[in-house]
């Protein structure tokens, strides 16, 4: 077990391990590196270079475009197909791996479970995979009769000119229901950032909108970027209703495309993932004049916060008093658990490389606990979820970026809420701030090593200079970093544990850290003869 | 119900695949190249293919999974992956240190035509090749084949860029390893050395994706085929090679390149397919075979007869790979059960063939399809028309048998819930004793948790 270092009196400076690392690199690579690997002060606004390219043959934790937008954005969505145009390892790949959960009502539809391909073969990539697409689109809909079909392209359906939309276009002729295609081939941009991107403007343009449903709640909300990834949306569900909270659709965590149909019926959108999501919540107030507001539910004070956020907004003396009815119910419990495990805890150091949020989120949680976070990092963020929003106007477009249709939104003057432009106009006279994302790095304390795209070098080197107690990543990595002693959570799947949102889930996470942080099992590395001088005995059998 | 949405009635399919029984080519590259020390998986193609293979390999074995990739981008894919593969080598040579770079291909790269022998060879005359340090490749476009295909592509391209035949024969066989787990590479060892014969195994993921916690993390552990065992397979006195699909590629290759005399054989999976596997190697070996594998065989029988009553006639849907599946059925067959449903959905004429041998007369009954669209859903669907007594494949059969209540027995890839298939092998006399106590054990719990109060049992 590596010995553990001693930052009570604030973390050192970094600038050694980061020499260190970009020694190893070839000069064109450290040159490019250095710029993604910063020495934080939050005091100090600090230009980090973010979504460029990884460098071919680094080993990267990022993954595809495909990715982003089916498995991200579209895959938790249960009463769509989601048809995979493309060879069969794209749809197998994205098949169950993400832990959306689901609960779906009696009678009805849920396509999750399956995992739909037009598995391509050579003869379609040379004569075309357009006729082969469009039957399988009619096989999926006499076999299954959905209510939507979305089809997703892998890297050869751009590469030999199939147009999924057409053929979209023509299957919606022909069978009468929704259908919509995704130019999300994996090549289309530097990491799943443009997946999300992509299909935000697809789910925008073919699916909000489509039913004006009669008001169901006083106070009807969104949740953006909430992917219910073990269960995280249910909690927050949970607490909606017991404030008198109507949700009408997540996008797209336990959701639907029936509820994201008539999403622009809802007076605030909330936006838990910044990077995934915040592209919509643009685009519903520009069309419809729905604001929009940064919230977290992963920590318990972070869902004090945005719970007070919620019920300020709606201004309702009876929410108002609910929420903090709940409040006061719920802390109790929390803080019941977190003082009998936050002693045992307290002063560890962690350290987090994932997502758009998550690595960002998460730290509040810890922070809870006294565990300090002294090194994160996203996988595929921009800019402005590490500096704030405030660097938006300031964000150089480059040529991938390009590469992403842009969609110019313009006002539906039918479905248009002065009211609610009247409404933010005047709460923020009174201070209260709208798409309000400050970014991670002001939230990290001074010396600690803010590092985009982390990489498999880099995570060598992070171990051995900080010896964190905990590191949080994702799957490839998570046994990399365990067999350096170091326990790893994952933060896409939880390892398959959760919820971690709201409250109950802050206790869940609590738990978990005590289970993860105070065991003996990393002190048992070394065998109780480790240190013995090697003996040949008398008896030894000859083979 | 978790697949709410199946039903019975078969509509013929030509174009979907739902539920597949078997993934892309490059997968299978990246499992092959795992398996030779010192060696990293290169996947040229966008980031999505690597990340998502490494996620696949590493849920399977819950072990470090490392490579890298080109990481295309739109511009790469219209002027070609040269450069990102160019760049990569260089990079790779210079932060990770292996001694060779296997390289295979993707179904982008493939698409836009880029030609990898090209490449390798003006990255070497570049110099980004260090000195003693190796490049390698193979073809795997994932709109061909299957991940089975791709293990046997880079297999080919190890043996044909390392084997050489010199004037010197040397008294060993190479043992060229179908799609098993390190566990079974492991026991394919233990059987070599009971049997008293030298062999080269290629590869070998036992030390690689089985390692040992030791709080020190290993780039590249010490397992593995190294170069100079590779290099001596063009002197071996014959070659050996364990399923059709996997192996047959590389087995030729060293026969044309080196001739070295080949014979293909199943995957020892149970007692007939083992049986021929140690007479193969005896006759290769030129040994008669020890009294200790004839006892493991009688071990083997012996649990079989003792148990046969709650086996015989117990019908049985298996999916996965043909050089893995056609022997356990074999073996199915010969403990009197009833293999009823089969899919794979890896193509070639053969697996159909070889079903037919072994099913037309015991199991006539017997449905079975390979290729396109011969998937877990049409499996499913015969299910559902006809129940089964037993469910064999990976991890994505547990939708099934929660919703039809089968008992059901982990085998193939992948397996991302349950441990064991990376230490306890189920190849070999030994391995068929741990798939017969896994079939019983499921079969005799549900008899346990199903039966009528007076009809539990206390001995079984």
């Amino acid at each position: 077990m590596p010995k553990r270092r001693d930052f009570t009196n604030g973390l050192p400076d970094p600038i050694a391990l980061r020499e260190e690392i970009l020694k190893k690199y070839p000069a064109k690579i450290a040159k490019k590196r250095i710029k993604g690997i910063v020495i934080n002060d939050p005091e100090v606004d600090q230009e980090i270079m973010v979504n460029v390219r990884t460098i071919p043959g680094i080993i990267t934790q990022r993954g595809c475009t495909y990715a982003g937008c089916k498995g991200v954005v579209l895959g938790p969505t249960r009463d769509i197909i989601n048809l995979v145009h493309g060879p069969i390892g794209c749809s197998f790949y994205a098949w169950l791996t993400r832990r959306n959960q689901t609960r779906v009502p009696e009678g009805g539809d849920n396509f999750i479970n399956y995992c739909y391909s037009t598995d391509m073969q050579d003869e379609n990539i040379v004569f075309g995979g357009e006729a082969k697409l469009k039957e399988a689109v009619r096989e999926a809909f006499e076999i299954f009769k959905p209510k939507a079909i979305g089809i997703f392209s892998t890297c050869p359906v751009g590469l030999i000119g199939d147009d999924v939309h057409s053929v979209a276009r023509d299957m919606k002729a022909e069978l009468g229901i929704n259908i919509f295609g995704f130019s999300c081939e994996g090549y289309r941009g530097v990491s799943q950032s443009a997946g999300h991107h992509i299909a935000n403007n697809g789910v925008f343009k073919h699916v909000v909108g489509l039913n004006d449903r009669e008001r169901v709640g006083k106070f009807q909300v969104n949740l953006l970027g909430e992917y219910n990834i073990g269960g995280d949306a249910f909690e927050i569900e949970a607490l909606f209703e017991e404030a008198g909270i109507t949700l009408l659709s997540t996008f797209s965590g336990n959701s639907t495309i029936k509820s994201m149909e008539y999403s622009h019926t809802a007076d605030l959108n909330m936006v838990m993932c910044h990077r995934s999501i915040n592209y919509i919540a643009e685009m519903m107030e520009e069309k419809y004049g729905i604001p929009w507001v940064k919230v977290s539910f992963v920590g318990a004070e972070a869902t004090c916060k945005s719970l007070r956020k919620i019920a300020d907004y709606f201004g309702d003396a009876g929410m108002k008093a609910k929420v903090e009815e709940i409040i006061a119910r719920e802390m109790a419990k929390v803080e019941a658990v977190k003082s009998s495990i936050k002693p045992r805890v307290e002063g560890k150091l962690a350290m987090m490389f994932v997502g758009g949020s998550r690595a960002h989120h998460y730290q509040d949680l810890f922070g809870e606990l006294g565990i300090r976070t002294v090194s994160a990092g996203y996988e595929f963020a921009h800019r402005d979820d590490y500096e704030g929003r405030k660097v938006i106007p300031t964000i150089k477009i480059d040529a991938d970026t390009r590469n992403i249709e842009e969609l110019t939104v313009s006002k539906d003057e039918a479905h248009f809420r002065p009211d609610l432009v009247e409404k933010k106009a005047e709460l923020e006279s009174n201070g209260f701030a709208f798409k309000d994302y400050d970014g991670m790095m002001p939230d990290m304390l001074k010396n600690s090593l803010v590092i985009d795209d982390v990489n498999h070098w880099e995570t060598e080197k992070l171990i051995e200079f900080y010896k964190p107690d905990v590191f949080c990543a994702g799957i490839k990595e998570k046994y990399v970093v365990q067999k350096a002693g170091v326990p790893l959570k994952q933060l896409h799947s939880y390892d398959y544990g959760g919820p971690y949102t709201c409250f109950g889930g802050a206790i869940n996470f609590y738990v978990e850290m005590e289970r993860m942080l105070a065991t003996n099992i990393w002190k048992m590395i070394d065998a109780p003869w480790k240190n013995e001088s090697e003996l040949v005995g008398s008896m030894t059998i000859e083979y | 119900m978790l697949l709410r949405h199946t039903t019975k009635e078969v509509r013929e399919r030509t174009a979907l695949t739902v539920n597949p029984a078997k993934t892309c080519q490059p997968v299978g590259a990246m499992y092959a190249a795992l398996g030779v020390h010192g060696c990293l998986p290169h996947s040229h193609g966008s980031q999505g293919c690597c990340s998502y293979h490494r996620s696949a390999l590493t849920r399977h074995y819950k072990e470090p999974v490392m490579a890298a990739t080109s990481s295309f981008t739109e511009g790469s894919s219209v002027f070609g992956g040269q450069a990102n593969l160019l760049q990569a080598i260089e990079t790779i040579f210079a932060v990770y240190e292996p001694e060779i770079i296997a390289v295979h291909s993707t179904c982008l790269s493939e698409t836009i035509g880029d030609d990898l022998n090209q490449i390798v060879n003006k990255a070497k005359d570049e110099g980004k090749v260090p000195f003693g340090k190796y490049v390698i490749q193979a073809s795997t476009p994932s709109y061909v084949g299957s991940h089975v295909t791709g293990y046997a592509n880079m297999l080919e391209g190890f043996v044909k860029y390392f084997a050489e035949k010199t004037d010197e024969k040397i008294r060993q066989i190479n043992l060229l390893a179908g799609w098993v787990e390190p566990s079974d590479m492991r026991e394919l060892k233990r059987i070599m050395k009971m049997m008293k014969i030298k062999s080269v195994l290629l590869p070998d993921t036992s030390d690689v994706l089985d390692t040992p916690m030791t709080g020190k993390f290993e780039m590249y552990p010490k397992g593995g085929t190294t170069i100079s065992e590779m290099v001596s397979m063009g002197d071996s006195m014959q070659s050996l090679g364990l399923g059709e699909w996997a192996t047959q590629k590389a087995a030729i290759m060293l026969d044309n390149q080196c001739k070295v005399p080949f014979d293909i054989i199943d995957i020892p999976v149970g007692l007939k397919a083992t049986d021929r596997f140690i007479q193969a190697l005896a006759k290769a070996g030129r040994v008669s075979i020890s009294e200790s594998i004839t006892e493991e065989r009688g071990r083997l029988l012996d649990v079989i007869t003792d148990m046969h009553q709650y086996l015989y006639g117990k019908r049985v849907a298996v999916y996965g790979d043909p050089d893995n599946i056609i022997p356990l059925i074999e073996f199915l067959v010969d403990m009197d059960m009833k293999p009823v449903y089969i899919v794979s959905g890896t193509p070639g004429k053969k697996f159909e063939e070889r079903m037919s041998e072994i099913l037309s007369e015991r199991v006539p009954e017997a449905k079975y399809k390979n290729g396109p669209q011969a998937d877990m859903f049409l499996m499913h669907q015969w299910i559902k028309e006809n129940p089964v007594d037993l469910l064999i494949g990976n991890t994505y059969g547990k939708y099934i048998a929660r919703d039809e209540n089968i008992p059901f027995v982990r085998m193939g890839f992948p397996i991302v819930d349950r441990i064991g298939h990376s230490y306890f092998p189920t190849i070999g006399y030994m391995g068929g004793l741990r798939i017969v106590e896994k079939i019983l054990s499921v079969l005799m719990d549900k008899q346990d948790s199903a039966c009528l109060e007076e009809k539990f049992e206390l001995v079984m």
